[in-house]
């Protein structure tokens, strides 16, 4: 099987950052692939697909995340996350959105 | 061996094996395990995690999606927890790491989690530690449920230990086997001194830290009438204890023997004992021990000790079975007495800030009329059966009392209208445990038949200390000048109205109060069984001349600490074994 290594970098773009629910979003999405995901910021490198580890990144609004994924669906695990990041922003407003309300 | 010193609050000697029981609110003791138990406490782990996801998934499921489907959203995320193997990783590592029971590798785990998301300064994320405790909850209710199920099903003798027992777990004993009672907090009047006392085993509270200093199996010594625990004694040490033990059972025996004999004083006052009892199976001891009925039946056991509400059926046969001992004595039943400690915090979605002075007692039952009123139709339905009286509890105005009579009246037309025999004339009493009801006593003597007065809420309503506190409990003293001017104010309004009126609180078991009391005029009193042989021996002892000089004497005093040593000294010199 080949190895595949992909990486890039999110910014959390959500009002309230990656708290309890987004958390669980992103590990559903990881865990719908082979590969091993790695997340990290500045300090700490933590599995994607631990909602215990992800939690506890404490990302707040405006962090910059560092997606790691190694495996044979690396590449389309790597774009789904992003999707979910940064395009989606797990559904709920960022700060600029929040303000209109 | 290690021996810890505590607070003394019912007599005797216990040696047994340890039985650790844990309250889900407090803090899990660290408890090592044997290297060969952690495969065990590791199955015990992932049991409890298998049952919490299956709990929560029921849960969940019937969560439905409205209101943006939050609840079912926070349950999503706490199952997610729940399956992540790097959580359930974490903790199992740490049993086998350090070798602790699953319980305080949990909590630890968990609360070191919590702690990370408290630190972090965003609000909104650092609120998520009450996510994590929640988990925490769950996990220990599933670790601790099948311990609390083995209380009730006890096939040894066994001494408890606790941080602090609650009313629903001692409940739920099998008081056969449990031989004595220890626990870190508490004062004289907690809970499980009352326990303990009623049936009879000795029990020594605010021990501290006890429940970390001793593991589960441990042999144990529980002195109730020294203060004293000693874990894991020396064969010495049992053998001494063992002699006392035998001492101290000689002495129960010889006062045993007045049993027979009635409570009078030596110049022949004749006085009433009765027993307070919480089952009815205490009705028997009451009689063993020389009491002439029950002055305090405490009926909210019926909802301690059972998973849904008791029927009017079960609340009639109870009564049935206590008055069936008694026959044609006295057997007061007093009304549920439930808030405050008890039952209906649990039972709260925010439990109440200041549950003393909140929903407890009669307030909850005018509260909660379906309940009253079915414990009302079975006390009234029993009470052709002997001689049984109603007493209301914690009335603080005449208005409660009125509308508590208002609705005994209800229940005796619908008994009526359904050809139901009662006592159409059965004794009405309430109990003066508030310093409102004390200070009105004169009014509220004109509408009922008997006052009772419950000293242990009086002292800590009158002194405003939390009896159950250990940081304050030494301010807690019925000895206090202030709750002796308010007893005497009510056992002089009782005279005046010429009402029946009997102590029943933890006073009137105590032997240092009953020169006081007699002195004061009470001709009644009520109280735990086991020690009915010692207060008749004092009784019998006494003049009462000796009781009047006793008040006088008092009345001069201004200091609690005055009063409560001069009424040791007069007690140690007419029954100098007590001490």
């Amino acid at each position: 099987m080949e190895k595949v290594v992909c990486e890039t970098k999110v910014d959390i773009k959500n009002a309230d950052g990656l708290h309890m629910r987004p958390a669980m979003q992103f590990v559903d999405v990881a865990n719908r692939f082979e590969c091993d995901i790695t997340v990290s910021n500045d300090e700490n490198s933590v599995d994607g697909k631990s909602i215990m580890q992800m939690s506890m990144l404490a990302a707040t609004y405006g962090t910059k995340l560092k997606i790691r994924a190694e495996g044979a669906d690396a590449q389309q695990a790597v774009n789904a996350l992003r999707k979910l990041v940064e395009e989606e922003h797990f559904d709920e407003p960022t700060p600029s959105e929040q303000k209109k309300r | 061996m290690e021996i810890k010193k505590g607070i003394a609050v019912s007599p005797g000697i216990a040696i047994a094996k340890s039985l650790i029981i844990d309250s889900e609110d407090y803090r899990i003791p660290r408890r090592s395990i044997m290297p060969s138990q952690w495969m065990m406490e590791v199955q015990r782990t992932r049991n409890a995690f298998k049952n919490a996801i299956s709990e929560l998934t029921q849960l969940e499921s019937v969560q439905d999606a409205t209101e943006g489907g939050k609840i079912k959203d926070i349950f999503a995320v706490h199952l997610r927890f729940l399956h992540d193997r790097s959580l359930r990783k974490k903790i199992t590592d740490l049993v086998h790491s350090e070798l602790v029971t699953a319980e305080y590798a949990v909590s630890t785990t968990m609360r070191k989690i919590a702690s990370e998301f408290a630190k972090v300064e965003d609000a909104y994320m650092s609120e998520r530690a009450a996510d994590i405790y929640d988990i925490e909850r769950r996990l220990l209710r599933q670790l601790l449920g099948s311990r609390r199920e083995d209380v009730e099903h006890l096939t040894e003798e066994v001494a408890v230990v606790t941080r602090e027992l609650s009313p629903t777990q001692t409940a739920g004993f099998n008081k056969k086997f449990v031989k004595g009672i220890a626990s870190d907090a508490g004062g004289r009047t907690s809970h499980a001194a009352i326990v303990a006392r009623s049936l009879g085993i000795p029990a020594v509270v605010a021990l501290e830290d006890l429940t970390e200093t001793i593991s589960g199996g441990d042999t144990v010594i529980i002195d109730g009438n020294r203060g004293i625990v000693i874990v894991n004694p020396d064969r010495e040490t049992i053998n001494q204890y063992k002699e006392y033990s035998l001492e101290f059972a000689k002495l129960e025996h010889r006062l045993d023997a007045i049993r027979e004999k009635p409570a009078i004083t030596r110049d022949g006052v004749k006085i009433t004992l009765l027993g307070n009892i919480e089952f009815p199976d205490e009705a028997e001891m009451v009689l063993q021990k020389g009491g002439e009925g029950i002055g305090l039946y405490r009926t909210e056991f019926l909802y301690l000790n059972r998973p849904s509400e008791p029927t009017e059926d079960d609340h009639y046969q109870a009564y049935a079975e206590t008055v069936d001992v008694f026959k044609h004595r006295p057997v007061i039943i007093r009304t549920v007495d439930l808030g405050a400690d008890k039952y209906t915090q649990r039972k709260r979605f925010a439990p109440e800030p200041n549950p003393f002075l909140g929903l407890r007692s009669i307030r909850f039952c005018l509260q909660n009329l379906m309940m009253f009123k079915t414990q009302l139709h079975a006390i009234l339905r029993a009470s052709v059966l002997g001689e049984v009286k109603i007493m209301f509890p914690l009335i603080t105005n005449l208005q409660e009392l009125m509308q508590a009579k208002m609705i005994l009246r209800d229940v005796m037309e619908d008994l009526d209208e359904d050809s139901i025999a009662y006592n159409k004339n059965i004794r009405i009493g309430i109990m003066i445990e508030t310093p409102s009801a004390a200070l009105t006593a004169s009014t509220l003597a004109r509408d009922i038949d008997f006052f009772s007065i419950g000293t242990n809420d009086l002292t800590q309503y009158t002194l405003a200390v939390d009896r159950g506190n250990e940081l304050v409990s030494t301010l807690y003293s019925e000895a206090d000048p202030a709750v002796l001017r308010l007893i005497r104010t009510v056992i002089q309004d009782a005279h005046k109205a010429q009402i029946d009126l009997h102590v029943c609180g933890e006073m009137a078991s105590d032997p240092e109060y009953i020169m006081l009391l007699l002195g004061m005029g009470v001709k009644t009193i009520s109280l735990t069984p086991p020690m009915l042989p010692e207060i008749k021996q004092i009784i019998r002892s006494v003049t009462m001349e000796d009781c009047n000089k006793v008040v006088r004497k008092i009345l001069a005093m201004n200091s609690e600490r005055q009063i409560a040593s001069f009424l040791r000294d007069a007690t140690r010199k007419i029954l100098p074994e007590a001490f």
